[in-house]
Order: structure tokens, then sequence, then C-alpha cells
């Protein structure tokens, strides 16, 4: 039996940075080596120690369960502190993810719109002022294509509607 | 605020065009003065880097929403970290000046 796939770890934004490089090396022997940090994993650390999130909000947000993030994230310490220890260089790169911000289908206009401020709830469609939308949670981004949102595509309501 | 929307002519009855990189024209409308801008769009015909080129053109006129039929997956990131709102109309047959009246509301 083949293992089951793994899931796609949903991340709100690209890192800013690509990595980190140690200076001041005390055993200068050439070129440092290189930890690589997966996107998920730093997204993982971003969630947990600097929003201060739980676990479980943490997860919720990624789209994983509760033992994978705790995964995820102790794989993120355990290479940070190799870096650490070691002076390694840290590399953000990789890992099996996909980003996303939330998205929502206007009921009146048939819209499909995101919200880029995460912070503040949305109130009405951007487009026709219509209450009335959905969350959207279909979108599955495929990396290197382009998003689809394809009409005749069914879109059913989730428990949560957003009605004001 | 000022809103993008992907057309294929530089005049009100024009469509909506259904891509985002490689569209015709950008209408940069502004919901407070009424004000309105067309800019052709350099990248309609270029092979790779549309997207992101165009996300350069209508970011520098601070707009806060593009309105269009489909974004490239390098755009959406992209769109996320400067904060602009896509809005994904699926409806080719909308001329601008619908749009607008919608966005008037």
């Amino acid at each position: 039996m083949s293992p089951r796939p793994i899931r796609l770890r949903r991340i709100c934004n690209p890192p800013v940075i690509s990595g980190f490089r140690p200076y001041g090396t005390r055993s200068s022997n050439g070129k440092p080596q290189d930890v690589f940090l997966h996107i998920e994993e730093y997204e993982a650390l971003r969630l947990c120690d600097y929003e201060l999130m739980n676990h479980h909000q943490a997860s919720v947000i990624m789209n994983v369960s509760r033992p994978t993030l705790t995964r995820i994230y102790a794989r993120a310490r355990m290479k940070i502190a190799e870096a650490f220890v070691l002076g390694k260089q840290i590399i953000i790169e990789g890992g099996k993810i996909y980003f996303d911000s939330e998205w929502f289908s206007c009921k009146r206009c048939g819209c499909f719109f995101n919200n880029p401020d995460k912070q503040v709830a949305v109130k009405e469609c951007p487009l026709c002022r219509s209450i009335v939308f959905s969350n959207y949670e279909e979108v599955i981004y495929e990396p290197e294509e382009s998003i689809t949102l394809t009409k005749n595509r069914k879109y059913e309501s989730r428990n949560h509607q957003h009605r004001k | 605020m000022k809103v993008a929307i992907t057309s294929t002519g530089n005049n009100l009855e024009s469509k909506l065009d259904q891509r985002f990189g490689r569209c015709s024209w950008f209408l940069i409308y502004d919901t407070a003065t009424k004000g309105m801008e067309f800019i052709p769009n350099p990248n309609k015909d270029a092979q790779n880097g549309a997207g992101p080129a165009s996300v350069q053109i209508v970011a520098s006129r601070n707009v806060e929403k593009i309105i269009s039929g489909e974004f490239g997956i390098k755009i959406k990131s992209l769109l996320d970290s400067l904060k602009i709102q896509m809005i994904v109309l699926k409806e080719p047959e909308k001329n601008l000046e619908e749009i607008i009246n919608m966005l008037n509301q």
C-alpha cells in the first residue's frame, strides 16, 4: 500500500527573506553548511512564536491536523537549533505548500474576491455591496498553474455563512 | 479609493478583459473623484513575466482593488503581500460602464 499523500499546507504570505547567514565563525573552514528550513516550518514558527497562537489555532490556519502542526513546529525548532549550534546558514525554501488568503463568492453578482487584510473581517461584496456571500474554500492552487474559477464548478456554501 | 479594471479597449463600452497580465488596457477608476485613466498594457504580447510587470503598473497607481477575469499564480502571492484585493468576475460580456455602476451602488 502506498502511503497517504501529504496534505498541502496553507501559507498566508511568503517569508520576506530567503535565509540567514552566520557571521564571525570561530573555526573558519570555508563556506558554512546549509540547513534547509521548509516554508511550512517557517509558517508554523511564525504562527506559534510570533503570532503567539496555540498549536490548535495554528493548525486550523495551515489547514493540517493539530498533531501534524506540532511535528512541523518541532522540526522547525530542531533545524534552527542545529543552525545556531553548528553555525550553519539557514535557507528557507521548499515544502508541500500553497499560498492562500481567504476567498469569498458573492451570491448577487457572482464574483469571487479575497480578503488581503486578514485583520479586518469582510462585511460586504467589494463590487456590488451585497451582504450575501459565502466562504469559498474549494479553490486549490496547484503550483505553476494559473487560477481558474469556472462558473460551472459547483460551490456549496459551508455551514459558516456570513450573513449580517 | 482607486480600482483597476482590466479592459479590452479604451472606452467605457469595451468589455472586461478576462486575463490580468496580458489584458489590452487597464482602467484606473477613482471612486472618490470619479476620475478615470486608461493605461495601455505594454505586456500584452509578452512571452513570460507579464503578470508581475502588470502588477507593477497598477501598484504604482496605488490601487486597492483589481477586477479581472483571472489571476495567475505568480500574481496571487504578490498582490497578497501588497495588500491589493483581487476580484474575479467571470462575466466576459460585462462592459466597463456596468462595472463602474456596480461599484457606485
